[in-house]
């Protein structure tokens, strides 16, 4: 007897948007693609538009899916050129002019797809779309990026085309989709050409968590939310008085200034003292200055997927800071699931220092729930 | 219908009845027994039964319990049972970590249905329980030999009971040495998941090592995170990927030399069982789980025992009562100022170290060592049989040996089909097989499930199996709509996870539905 369950899915309506220019400047070296001028140069040196094609072969991996999805696209090289060459019907929205498509026509469409009610925003491209996307909806659109990009630091990103493709079936698949909290970053251009690089925390976007794909919260009895419960409370609950407390920016630290009932900074460091909040968004002089009035500790996260741990969207943390706290005084606090999403295995820092990359090298405590923690390697 | 011996694939079904719940079978004034009333010179010496019931205590109203006639709900719980899968009707290699093996119908007989052993109260006069007290004993004796400790307790109810235990044995030896400061405990991510539950239940931080590229726990990152605030490891090994850590010793050695003991979880010990001791190693606390490794059967949260063995320093701390003879007699010894007292009332399943007792006594020595042989080479042919299945890898330490299970993965036919571990596993019920273990949490294998055929079972079941997970691989690359729609044979069908997962969306208990009913928030089907 084949009997099947009836299965009767709502047609979702997916936004999508092809940054034509992103990953141009890659293969030709120029360490990202923001800026005409850029892409100008990137032309000239023979670059080809990869973006389009890493979004062309994320849909045909759901191509499944074509009787439940209505794509909602940005016109011609932005996506309608991609979603024409696919089974899936599609609504075009918004307009694009003649010539070389920028930053603004992306947010702009963006809104508009925001606005046509969309359920999940699909994107292809690299950091600086991620930005642009996130200036549009913010956390009001769940997003899925396509990789596509130079610079990939944002965790809004699949980890591959294929996953991307993957995350859309699962997406669709799942009566009740539930969302978390994603970084947006970026590094700054210029002057990582000139040689330096200034990752930064640009925002927050929401994504799908994808638990058919990743770990199960199912049956494991906790989730993510509780671990990072857990977290802030073993952290609180380590604070000895009189003692300074950095909190640094992500969704792993924030539930720490929620527990202690006070206000936090998105993308910067708040300073604690006694469960008082002494400074928000201090700088990194504010921070250097409490290393010699008295014990200060900073607490940070580690960014998901590469493991990254300082000189990414943490730079008010210096290499005189850290000189002058010690690595013990450093609280790294993130959930296994996170841990284990670091590909590597290992934690990378890059203060800019490299005499003290080398000191912060060898294994740490990372906070991974209440009074839990996980030996991990840092690696310079 | 008979089986296809050349496919090994058989054409099951799964019995179905549309049972009604009990509480709908229910008919006022239907009685499955007439309680007798009291005789009139009883009566009259205590009063109405109930007299004796505190006033606090008494109902209000009768409990709203089904009436149904004995015949009926006999055969009710008879079709239920007809409808689930049991340890008996289909090969339970499936479930690794459990070692399921098979559990003689004479040690059921001759323990858990012996009459001398059912009418017996354990707050009976220790004269009259002699017999059961010499069966603690021995089998305490023969356990001690298999391990090399000196000493063993079996109240715990189960393997993460005896953890707990084992947890504070080790607090209550740190203290007695006027040592208050050790208050971690190390573990491994491949570790039973109760090796850090437990002693974080006992107040313990748990510090957790990640393996290493061969899948053995990091040793240098443990020889990083001791300290002298280290109270003990807490180890599994083999782990639950099957491999066995053969640097075993230089881990103990570190934690020794920090001052912290060295818990062994032995709940994975029936591939080293008569191979390899605790002792030899320099294990201070050890675990069996006498419910898996020493057949009895398990499953549906007990009854178990978890068997916690100390060496002879740490035996002071053992739970109370413990079981000992003056000479002629066996007595229970409540004389023990620096136990850790009670963990389970009375003295734990005494039915299951009897069915123990009488399974080491019919192994022996030479059985036991060949029990542990027979799982080993049961679990080379089985991994070389599925490794073979496409879509299947097995992760770390490729081309070595596992010990008596293995944590295999089916990420690459996730990659290729989109099928994982989740939608194989909903398959195998139309092949009669159950559930297989998939791992415990985190899954740091993706998409895992993990095979323990133990010594039980035969070339014919081992071939069976992986016959039908090939039939299942096969499916999911040639006919995506069958595994899609699985299972077909049963009488329930896909379930959909996220409705179950949702508490508003059901009910848990009858009367919670009738409240929602009533409520209007669910309606009667």
């Amino acid at each position: 007897m084949h009997r099947r369950p009836k299965e009767v899915r709502d047609v979702k309506k997916i936004g999508f948007l092809v940054n034509p220019v992103a990953g141009v400047g890659g293969r030709v070296g120029l360490k990202g693609s923001d800026g005409a001028r850029i892409q100008e140069m990137a032309k000239k040196l023979g670059a080809v538009p990869e973006a389009s094609l890493r979004a062309l072969a994320a849909l045909q991996k759901a191509s499944g899916l074509t009787d439940q999805i209505v794509f909602l696209t940005a016109p011609g090289v932005m996506g309608e050129d991609v979603v024409k060459q696919t089974a899936f019907p599609y609504e075009v929205v918004g307009t694009l002019p003649d010539g070389a498509t920028t930053a603004e026509d992306t947010i702009r469409i963006a809104r508009e797809i925001l606005e046509s009610q969309a359920d999940l925003l699909m994107f292809a491209g690299g950091d600086g779309t991620a930005r642009n996307v996130c200036e549009a909806v913010g956390m009001e659109l769940p997003v899925l990026g396509i990789p596509a990009g130079v610079k990939i630091h944002s965790a809004v990103y699949a980890y591959n085309t294929k996953n991307a493709g993957e995350a859309l079936e699962y997406f669709c698949n799942e009566s009740r989709n539930r969302y978390e909290e994603a970084e947006v970053m970026d590094i700054d251009e210029e002057a990582f050409r000139g040689g330096t690089v200034r990752a930064k925390l640009y925002g927050y976007m929401r994504i799908p968590v994808l638990h058919r794909c990743m770990q199960s919260v199912k049956s494991g009895g906790y989730s993510e939310k509780e671990h990072v419960a857990g977290i802030a409370e073993s952290v609180v609950s380590q604070m000895t008085p009189g003692a300074y407390y950095v909190v640094g920016p992500g969704t792993t630290t924030i539930p720490i200034m929620d527990r202690l009932g006070l206000p936090h900074t998105l993308l910067g460091m708040d300073i604690v003292k006694d469960g008082k909040l002494i400074k928000a968004d201090a700088a990194e002089k504010d921070i250097y200055d409490l290393t010699k009035k008295g014990e200060v500790y900073v607490i940070l996260t580690v960014i998901g997927g590469q493991g990254h741990l300082f000189g990414r969207g943490n730079q008010q943390i210096s290499p005189r800071i850290l000189r002058a706290i010690g690595r013990k005084h450093c609280m790294i606090v993130a959930t296994k699931s996170k841990l284990l999403s670091i590909a590597a295995g290992r934690l990378t820092v890059d203060t800019g220092d490299i005499e003290l990359d080398m000191e912060l090298a060898g294994y740490v405590r990372i906070i991974t729930g209440y009074q839990d923690s996980v030996m991990f390697k840092i690696e310079s | 219908m008979r089986r296809d011996y050349k496919t090994y694939l058989r054409r099951f079904h799964e019995a179905k009845w549309d049972e009604e719940i009990i509480f709908d079978l229910s008919v006022p004034g239907q009685r499955g027994i007439i309680v007798p009333a009291a005789e009139a010179q009883m009566v009259e010496a205590v009063g109405k039964g109930s007299s004796k019931i505190p006033q606090g205590m008494k109902r209000k109203k009768l409990p709203n319990l089904p009436e149904v006639h004995q015949m009926r709900v006999n055969r009710h719980f008879m079709r239920l049972t007809q409808e689930v899968m049991g340890a008996d009707v289909t090969p339970d290699l499936s479930q690794g970590t459990c070692t399921m093996k098979y559990s003689p119908k004479v040690q059921e007989h001759t323990a858990a249905r012996n009459e001398n052993l059912i009418d017996v109260h354990p707050l009976q006069d220790v004269s009259t329980i002699q017999g059961i007290l010499e069966i603690y004993k021995k089998t305490e004796e023969m356990v001690c030999e298999i391990s090399g400790m000196d000493a063993f307790n079996f109240h715990a109810g189960g393997g993460a009971a005896a953890c707990y235990e084992g947890a504070c044995v080790v607090r209550a030896y740190h203290k007695s040495r006027g040592d208050d400061k050790r208050d971690e405990i190390i573990t491994t991510i491949f570790s039973h998941p109760c090796d850090a539950g437990a002693p974080s239940t006992a107040g313990y931080k748990v510090v957790t090592l990640m393996p290493n590229e061969d899948g053995i726990p990091d040793l240098e990152a443990m020889k990083a995170a001791l300290s002298e605030r280290t109270a003990a490891i807490f180890i599994t090994n083999p782990e639950d990927t099957g491999i066995f850590n053969p640097r075993i010793k230089e881990y103990v050695d570190a934690a020794h030399e920090a001052g912290a003991l060295c818990y062994y979880d032995q709940a994975n010990v029936n591939g080293i069982m008569g191979i390899t001791r605790a002792r030899e190693v320099g294990f201070d606390i050890i675990h069996y789980n006498l419910h898996k490794t020493f057949s009895s059967p398990h499953g549906g949260m007990g009854p178990g025992c978890g068997a916690l063995g100390v060496r002879e320093f740490l035996k002071p701390f053992l739970p109370v009562p413990r079981v000992e003879k003056d000479g002629e007699h066996y007595y229970l010894d409540y004389d023990c100022p620096e136990s850790i007292g009670k963990i389970r009332t009375f003295m734990g399943n005494a039915h299951v170290v009897l069915r123990t007792y009488m399974w080491i006594k019919q192994m022996g020595a030479e059985g036991i060592r060949e029990a542990a042989v027979c799982s080993v080479l049961n679990n080379q042919y089985l991994m070389k049989q599925v490794s073979k299945i496409k879509g299947v890898e097995v992760y770390y330490a490729l081309g070595k040996r596992r010990i008596e299970q293995c944590r295999y993965s089916w990420n690459k036919l996730k990659e290729d089909t989109g099928f994982g571990t989740v939608d194989v596993t909903k398959r195998l019920i139309d092949f009669g097989m159950q559930h297989y273990w998939q791992s415990h949490h985190p899954h740091i294998v993706p998409e895992p499930f993990t095979l323990e055929p133990t010594e039980s079972y035969s070339k014919d079941d081992l071939d069976e199996y992986a016959a039908i997970l090939t039939e299942i691989s096969r499916e999911c690359y040639e006919e995506p709509e069958v595994i899609r729609s699985a299972p077909h044979n049963a009488p329930i069908h896909a379930i959909l996870t996220d409705e179950v997962d949702d508490f508003d969306k059901i009910a848990v208990t009858w009367r919670q539905w009738q409240k929602r009913i009533q409520a209007g928030t669910m309606k009667d089907a």
